[in-house]
């Protein structure tokens, strides 16, 4: 049998763990379980005590315009956002690794909106956006006449938000790609420049290649920020005008939050999970073959 | 070495057991008040009241309820308020629920008038008819304005006492309407006169009017404004039924558009509940439609001459009440329901009532208050705090229902659909109609 050495490492290990295996059950999987388990129930205001209801809840999506919407909405959003602010933080930290003078300034400044709370980032660009006097608005009266209510126009609200996250988001990005940056081999360059290598061409060739593998990481965490964008519409729409700007994460709040439907809710929470699970999955195991890694 | 591992691995499991069950213990230990130990040379038990409350306009009115809780202490030493600031109310209303899912509930909280069916739904709230028949003062809930109460009754019992109640106002600009050559004393009374002066008013850099659709609730208050004015409410009295789909409201709703397509006169596309005052003072516009609790905030800072009147009436006047109500929950010890009555009545005392609507701008919610000499002296002076008042008589209670959420979600959807320019009023409200009483259905079996 199993000898008392064994039971003593084995054990010392899982005491080492125990601390994390703690709140990763409490905070993650136990969760998670009721979450499924809620899914399959009628909780809400009509039902004091949760029934049982099987798979009603997710066939009553199918049906659920707004589902489908917001579902519309957060594709056009993750496809408005990840691509623009990904190439815009490799063209910031290519910049930023380069500039001479002022390499601190530059990269404080595309970092800052980083720094900012949220809901100050929200409150700032609701002022940027307002009608009339609104910077924007003011800026536009330069170049036409335009006075457009951008976070009042369903077909306005989705651009003016993807604008501020591509903001946002491409300083964060930026960082990442920094500290790829980094770590490409300088012999490499030397190598080009020898062989007079045109600097698109090194781009090309060295840099854009090398940095593949932050690539795919900045991918995955733009996929799922795209996902859970919640903060900034509280203040500047609240999914408004119907339902032109509600995403995925605030259709779940409101559910649960403003209708009190936890089954509907938690259902909604598990098909955001697989979904992210999904992306993730072919991120990794489908991307990552055609990654190089040196 | 092995000891210390053992110790650390044992008090782990215990910390964990402890976050996991505390839960379910809290709720009575947490309720008992804390002093019952040192029963000795105390006559009568120490109660601690939570309270929860939110700040829903401009000001430094935590401030100002954080005094009254401390007045109040003063007079009633057994009793401690702590009171919780807790958001907007919508924020209130998830702490709140989220506590008495939770199993611990606060005493007292201000929650919005129309939660009331919510909360009867989560069994979350005592009646209050009980304190009713004990109280000595038995003109107590009688001299509280009538479309207040409307609110806080549902089935022959009285669930909550109004306290930060509001209801719409026309705001307008006296030096605009100089300028655009109207008389700065004659506001529209009549949907065709506020069409006819918003046109008027609106030239190069400066609107007409505003009436804010930002969802949920600023899209559905000003909407009922429109419906009850031309017609009744938009729900039945035991809040089962939604009444959305009629001629008079999509006439109501065509004329909130009418007034950006038509007229031109309004911007196009849903305007900001929030940004509306700014867009006031800053003379953007000319005219807006904005709750009563917004008049200290406005008279503190506009830089021009302004008035408010009534809202403009089509066959009559109208206006839905707003705002909060003072509720006392269910499964709290029996003294702190009677304490919790006691600040509930401290907090609506026709003098201090007449003072927190002198603060706030919100309406004095006893008719006594404006009896008092402080608010006398204050409308002699500002008679503008009058005309909520007096537009009570014209008003009803705000869009209460069961599953109240759900039923104004679908109103605002519909109201923004047409703002926008995306749907027509009477379909958009038919599909508003068809969702409403879709959510309604489990409550009319």
């Amino acid at each position: 049998m199993l000898s008392a050495k064994f039971w003593r490492d084995n054990s010392f290990a899982w005491l080492l763990l125990l601390p994390s295996l703690v709140f990763l059950i409490l905070f993650t999987f136990y969760p998670i379980g009721k979450t499924v388990i809620l899914s399959l129930q009628q909780s809400d205001l009509a039902a004091r005590e949760p029934i049982f209801i099987g798979l009603d809840n997710y066939k009553s999506l199918i049906g659920d315009s707004i589902f489908w919407k917001v579902m519309t909405n957060n594709f056009w959003f993750a496809i408005g956002t990840i691509p623009t602010s990904i190439a815009l933080a490799l063209a910031m930290a290519v910049f930023a690794n380069k500039a001479l003078r002022g390499k601190g300034f530059v990269r404080t400044a595309f970092f800052y909106p980083n720094v900012i709370p949220m809901i100050a980032i929200a409150n700032v660009w609701l002022f940027i956006y307002t009608p009339q006097y609104g910077l924007l608005s003011r800026a536009m009266k330069y170049v036409e006449k335009g006075d457009l209510n951008w976070l009042g126009n369903p077909d306005l609200v989705m651009w003016a938000l993807i604008v501020m996250i591509v903001w946002r988001e491409a300083g964060y990005f930026m960082i990442f790609y920094l500290a790829g940056l980094q770590n490409v081999s300088p012999d490499l360059y030397e190598a080009a420049d020898i062989d007079g290598a045109r600097p698109w061409l090194v781009f090309r060739k060295i840099t854009f290649p090398l940095l593949m593998p932050t690539t795919l990481f900045v991918m995955i965490v733009a996929l799922t920020n795209s996902f859970k964008l919640v903060d900034h519409l509280f203040i500047m729409t609240k999914g408004g005008p119907d339902n032109a700007s509600s995403l995925l994460l605030y259709y779940i709040y409101e559910q649960a939050f403003a209708f009190w439907d936890l089954g509907k809710a938690s259902t909604l929470t598990i098909v955001m999970i697989v979904l992210l699970l999904i992306i993730s999955a072919v991120q990794f195991f489908w991307m990552d073959k055609k990654v190089h890694y040196e | 070495m092995k000891a210390c591992i053992k110790l650390i691995g044992v008090t782990l499991i215990a910390a964990s057991f402890i976050a996991g069950c505390s839960n379910a213990g809290q709720n009575n230990t947490n309720k008992l008040p804390a002093s019952q130990t040192n029963t000795e040379g105390n006559a009568e038990e120490k109660i601690e009241l939570t309270f929860y409350y939110p700040v829903q306009v401009g000001g430094p009115l935590t401030a100002t309820i954080e005094g009254m809780a401390a007045e109040f202490t003063k007079q009633n030493p057994n009793i401690t308020v702590k009171s919780v600031y807790t958001g907007n109310y919508s924020d209130t209303a998830v702490k709140t629920q989220a506590a008495v899912q939770g199993g611990t509930p606060p005493d007292i909280a201000v929650l919005l008038a129309n939660e009331l069916y919510t909360l009867l739904d989560m069994d979350a709230i005592t009646p209050l008819d009980s304190f009713i028949d004990k109280d000595p003062d038995d003109t107590y809930v009688n001299d509280f304005f009538p479309a207040f109460m409307a609110n806080a009754q549902t089935d022959g019992k009285t669930y909550s006492i109004p306290f930060q109640r509001s209801t719409v106002l026309l705001y307008y600009n006296k030096d605009a309407f100089r300028e655009a050559g109207l008389d700065p004393n004659k506001p529209p009374t009549t949907w065709d006169e506020l069409a006819e002066m918003s046109v008027k008013l609106t030239k190069q850099g400066q609107w007409g009017i505003e009436i804010p659709a930002t969802a949920p609730t600023p899209a559905t208050w000003l909407f009922q404004t429109f419906a009850l004015q031309n017609g009744k409410n938009v729900m039945t009295s035991d809040g089962k039924q939604a009444i959305y789909d009629t001629p008079e409201n999509v006439e109501a709703l065509q004329f909130w558009l009418d007034l950006s397509t038509k007229y031109k006169s309004m911007p196009k596309g849903v305007i900001d509940w929030a940004t509306t005052p700014s867009d006031f003072l800053q003379g953007k516009t000319a005219m807006m439609y904005h709750t009563s609790g917004n008049l200290t905030n406005v008279k503190a800072n506009s830089t021009f001459d302004f008035g408010v009147s009534f809202l403009p009436k089509k066959k009559q006047y109208g206006s839905p009440t707003g705002g909060g109500n003072l509720y006392i929950f269910k499964g709290i010890p029996e003294k702190n329901k009677e304490a919790a009555w006691k600040f509930i009545k401290f907090l609506t005392e026709s003098e201090r009532a007449a003072q927190w609507s002198i603060d706030t701008g919100y309406v004095a919610v006893r008719k006594s208050a404006y009896e008092t000499e402080n608010m006398k002296a204050y409308t002699t002076d500002f008679p503008e705090a009058l005309v909520a008042k007096d537009q009570l008589q014209y008003a009803d209670s705000e869009l209460a229902t069961h599953n109240v959420g759900k039923t104004v979600k679908a109103l605002s959807d519909a109201i923004q659909r047409v703002v926008t320019g995306n749907s027509d009023p009477a379909s958009a409200l038919k599909q508003a109609q068809e969702e409403a009483d879709k959510a309604l259905e489990p409550f009319n079996k």
